[in-house]
């Protein structure tokens, strides 16, 4: 076991777990927040992704030994008192959320994207979500939100 | 009459999309429940063989754990779908890698792979066969006997239940034979199959999951608990898409982890990983479609004789039903003076096949719409006009003898897609600029049609059933068995029942899937959701509705609140009140299952699909560059999960033509993981403009038909139509891979080009005169 410190979603955790536990484990049993999902395993589908010290990473991949010090963003920590951030309100009222499974990977990757172009071409969009696979939407109502929420403006 | 605002037709907010893009939707393998254990499957690792012994390593602490054998199941062992040939747990022999042989749980998940890897199952290997081919040769039998041998269905599908003449086939123009191939394709739905269970010697069974048809494996437990329906309580929980693949195959994973529940004493969470998922769950049925079809030299269809296989693995499970709708789906949408059907569905020693959106159409589809071009290329004629001179029309009868009665015009749909796509322009754009490029262009298209709901008298059979409650707190809610997961069911029923009682959407409640509070509304397959089920939720809400305002606490024109107060007086006065509507067979709709004629279907979607690819002769990489999809699907109940229903079928039915191959070795899926499984990404597709006609059905709510499987028929063939104007090199199998187009392309002159096989052809026709 070792003792891992880190923020979550803003609040400093201590936890302790065997160092290479993926930090996907740490989130959904130590930690309750089971926004990240398990879609492979092996880091193609997404479905995983957290941001950690601002970068998007599949959280499958991650060792818990590698989060220390780390400041980690899930699914979680996007909407402040029930009120849904831009992208969660753009994928809602665009039908970029089928099944829902790849949607929390999904958004965080879309908050990634908006961080580096605040106004992503097609083209930009398709390459910063093509981590995560989606299988119900053909990621076309995906796209739509995405513009939607570069419109909105969610630099914030 | 209340002027209530329009809803149907308008797109109101995913009624579970909140807690989706909160990240609060609760997937099974998000729920914990007290001192719940955890359970994983030991596995055959070959394709047929006798078990000679089964021995534990005694390095594990075997007495932690639970195990469960044959020999624990109470009832019958057996996974009921259509047959009872498919044991729960294999006993003394396995027919597939991958059948399930023992279950193990133990409280601590991380022990689980070590243990099942340290059971020791030693075989008597026996020979195993993987094709078709190798099946209809009938020399090993790996299931059934005599006329049955290897075979779990066959039909005969007769135009007029009368053979073709032979004189069609000597008077013809021409006559034009086919072989057409399609591969096995993943569900890939990004949820893994998963449960929870839980028993108890008084109560029963409770198994909680992810599914699409919760009486279905209410039915499974019954038989392998030997419990009454009452005491198999089936909950189904946010499921993370499930294409068909979660139809049949919960029955087996339901039924393992509540044999580990009731062993163990406590609950079982059973979820499988992806390697897992994808080597030993259900995929979609691989094909063979052999066309013989007489046509007249101005292109009339006279006569066709199809010979449609698919391969169902192991054991039946739905491969009979699979096989009836690729039946039906075989003719297309062309009138036929005279045609024929032989269908088979042959067992192999692979994993069970299963459904899969679409459910055998896209198969036989795929060898039509392939075969259509054929016969223009031979007869011709562009693949326009030729269609254009079969297309079926209102008032022709199909190949199973059904009167269209109700509006049909493919020949405007055909037209407005042509247009809409730009296709004649891009046709004569890209032969003028082919020849001198090294990225080869081509547009192709395919016309088809889709039967919504349950095949003949499978609506009947099924009597669906449908409430609509009131709440203690005066709101209505609905009760059905239809599930969520993905498509919009919570949403269009709200919708329907919001139009229908006069009030808002969000007005409307939906009760989660538990067989212990819903009635059967059926299962959620068949693109018959929108139209059946919500046929029937419009005529409980409509009911309901009337008896609120019979009971004068209730009048004309209310208003939100009016209708809070009067359902809250009423609950007062009367106790609770459930308004129901069972389904009912339109009288004019007959089926015989014997001649496999009559009204296969109350209506259908039509759709013409235009796709544009690009061939890169570098690369032998074929891309398609646009997409459009045309369709008449009766009313559009929601237009933005309508329009993205359209797109994530049309995305994984590119998938199934250009990117997912499974590749077997010995009976093994080798690519059973995403690394190594290509299903499309962002960054693969192409722009998919969607536009929807809309035809009322007299048979659906407010005149909805269903599209659920629609999309996932006319993309391939459309694919591969266009690649052939690109290439002119006509391949008729999918997944058309790189190599594959490498090989075709590289290959010397006489197999590069389309044999149109003149020695199979007509007495006029030859490769000359073509």
């Amino acid at each position: 076991m070792t003792t891992i410190r880190c923020t979550v979603n803003g609040h400093e955790k201590t936890i302790e777990a065997p160092p290479m536990k993926r930090l996907l484990d740490v989130l959904r049993e130590d930690l309750q927040l089971t926004g990240a999902k398990e879609g492979c395993g092996e880091g193609e589908c997404g479905a995983c992704a957290v941001l950690m010290n601002g970068d998007l990473v599949n959280s499958c991949l991650i060792p818990a030994l590698q989060v220390e010090g780390a400041r980690i963003t899930t699914i979680e920590g996007l909407a402040i008192d029930e009120k849904l951030h831009p992208i969660q309100q753009c994928f809602l009222e665009e039908g970029g959320a089928q099944c829902g499974i790849c949607t929390p990977g999904m958004i965080l990757a879309t908050h990634h994207l908006l961080e580096k172009h605040t106004q992503p071409t097609l083209l930009q969009i398709q390459e910063g979500l093509n981590g995560n696979l989606c299988r119900c939407t053909g990621y076309m109502r995906i796209f739509e939100a995405v513009q939607q929420a570069s419109l909105v403006g969610t630099a914030k | 009459m209340a002027r209530t605002p329009q809803i149907v037709g308008q797109s109101p907010l995913r009624k579970e999309g909140k807690a989706k893009v909160l990240g609060r939707a609760q997937y099974v393998d998000d729920i914990t429940l007290p001192n719940m254990w955890f359970g994983a499957t030991v596995r055959s690792t070959i394709p047929r063989g006798r078990i000679t012994s089964i021995k534990f390593d005694p390095a594990i602490p075997w007495h932690e754990f639970t195990i469960v054998s044959a020999a624990d199941i109470p009832g019958e062992n057996t996974i009921v779908h259509l047959a009872k040939d498919h044991p729960c747990l294999a006993v003394t022999h396995v027919n597939h890698v991958e059948e399930p042989i023992l279950l193990l749980a133990h409280p601590d998940r991380a022990v689980l792979p070590a243990a099942v890897a340290a059971v020791h199952i030693a075989y008597e290997e026996l020979p195993a066969i993987y094709t078709i081919e190798e099946s209809e040769k009938k020399e090993h039998i790996i299931w059934g006997e005599g006329e049955t041998a290897n075979t779990f269905k066959t039909y005969l599908m007769q135009k007029n239940q009368t053979p073709i003449p032979d004189e069609i086939w000597q008077e013809a123009d021409f006559i034009v034979e086919g072989e057409y191939r399609t591969g096995a394709q993943e569900q890939l739905y990004i949820e893994n199959n998963g449960v929870i269970a839980e028993y108890d010697p008084e109560s029963g069974v409770t198994v909680r999951g992810s599914m699409q048809c919760p009486f279905y494996l209410v039915h499974a437990l019954t038989l392998v608990f030997n419990l009454p329906a009452e005491k198999c309580r089936v909950i189904q929980t946010e499921t993370g898409g499930a294409f068909g693949g979660k139809e049949d195959f919960p029955s087996v994973i339901g039924s393992h982890a509540a044999l580990l529940a009731m062993k163990s004493g406590h609950p079982v969470k059973l979820c499988y990983d992806r390697a897992e998922d994808m080597a030993a769950t259900t995929k979609r049925h691989p094909s063979r479609t052999r066309h013989r079809t007489a046509v007249s030299k101005d292109g009339k269809l006279l006569a066709g004789e199809i010979d449609f296989a698919i391969d169902g693995g192991a054991y039946a499970t739905l491969s009979p039903v699979v096989l009836s709708r690729g039946t039906i789906h075989a003719p297309g949408p062309y009138l036929w003076p005279h045609i024929t059907v032989r269908a088979k569905a042959m067992a192999t020693n692979i994993p069970p096949h299963g459904a899969f959106r679409g459910f055998g159409a896209p198969q036989s589809i795929f060898a039509l719409e392939r075969h259509m071009d054929k016969i223009a290329k031979t007869v011709g004629l562009t693949p326009e006009e030729l269609r254009r001179r079969n297309l079926l029309s209102t008032g022709d009868r199909t190949a199973t003898n059904q009167l269209l009665s109700d509006p049909v015009d493919m020949q405007h749909l055909l037209t407005k897609a042509l247009r809409d796509s730009n296709y004649h322009a891009k046709r004569r754009q890209f032969d003028h600029e082919n020849p001198t490029s090294t990225i080869k262009r081509g547009i192709g298209f395919a016309t088809f049609f889709h039967g919504a709901g349950f095949t003949g008298s499978g609506e009947r059979r099924l009597n669906s059933l449908v409430e609509i409650e009131l709440t203690p707190e005066g709101q209505p809610r609905i009760l059905v068995s239809s599930t969520e997961f993905g498509q919009g069911t919570n949403t269009i029923l709200c919708q329907i029942a919001a139009q229908t009682l006069h009030l808002p959407y969000d007005q409307i409640l939906i009760a989660q899937p538990d067989t212990t509070h819903v009635p059967n509304s059926g299962p959620t397959v068949a693109s018959r959701t929108a139209m059946i089920v919500g046929k029937l939720v419009e005529r409980a809400a409509q009911s309901l509705r009337n008896t609120l305002l019979a009971s004068s606490h209730l009048s004309d024109n209310y208003s939100t609140q009016d209708f809070r107060r009067a359902a809250l007086r009423f609950l007062a006065q009367h106790g609770p009140l459930k308004a129901e509507a069972r389904y009912e067979s339109p009288g004019n709709i007959f089926w015989d299952d014997e001649t496999y004629s009559g009204e296969a279907y109350p209506a259908y979607a039509w759709a013409v699909y235009v796709a544009e690819v690009a061939v890169d002769t570098t690369t032998y990489a074929a891309t398609v560059t646009s997409f459009h999809a045309l369709q008449e699907v009766g009313k559009v109940l929601h237009p933005i999960l309508a329009t993205g229903q359209i797109e994530g079928g049309i995305a994984q039915a590119i998938g199934y033509a250009l990117y997912e191959k499974c590749l077997w070795r010995n009976g093994h899926l080798t690519n059973n993981q995403m690394t190594n499984y290509i299903m499309p990404t962002s960054a693969d597709l192409p722009p998919i403009h969607v536009t929807f006609e809309e035809t009322p059905s007299p048979h659906g709510a407010f005149g909805a038909k269903g599209i659920g499987e629609l999309p996932m028929d006319g993309p391939a063939p459309a694919i591969l139509n266009a690649i052939e104007h690109a290439t002119n090199i006509a391949f008729n199998e999918i997944p058309l891979l790189p190599e594959d187009i490498f090989e075709r392309m590289t290959a010397t002159p006489d197999s590069g080009t389309e044999d149109l096989n003149p020695a199979i052809a007509g007495p006029v026709f030859s490769e000359a005169t073509a």
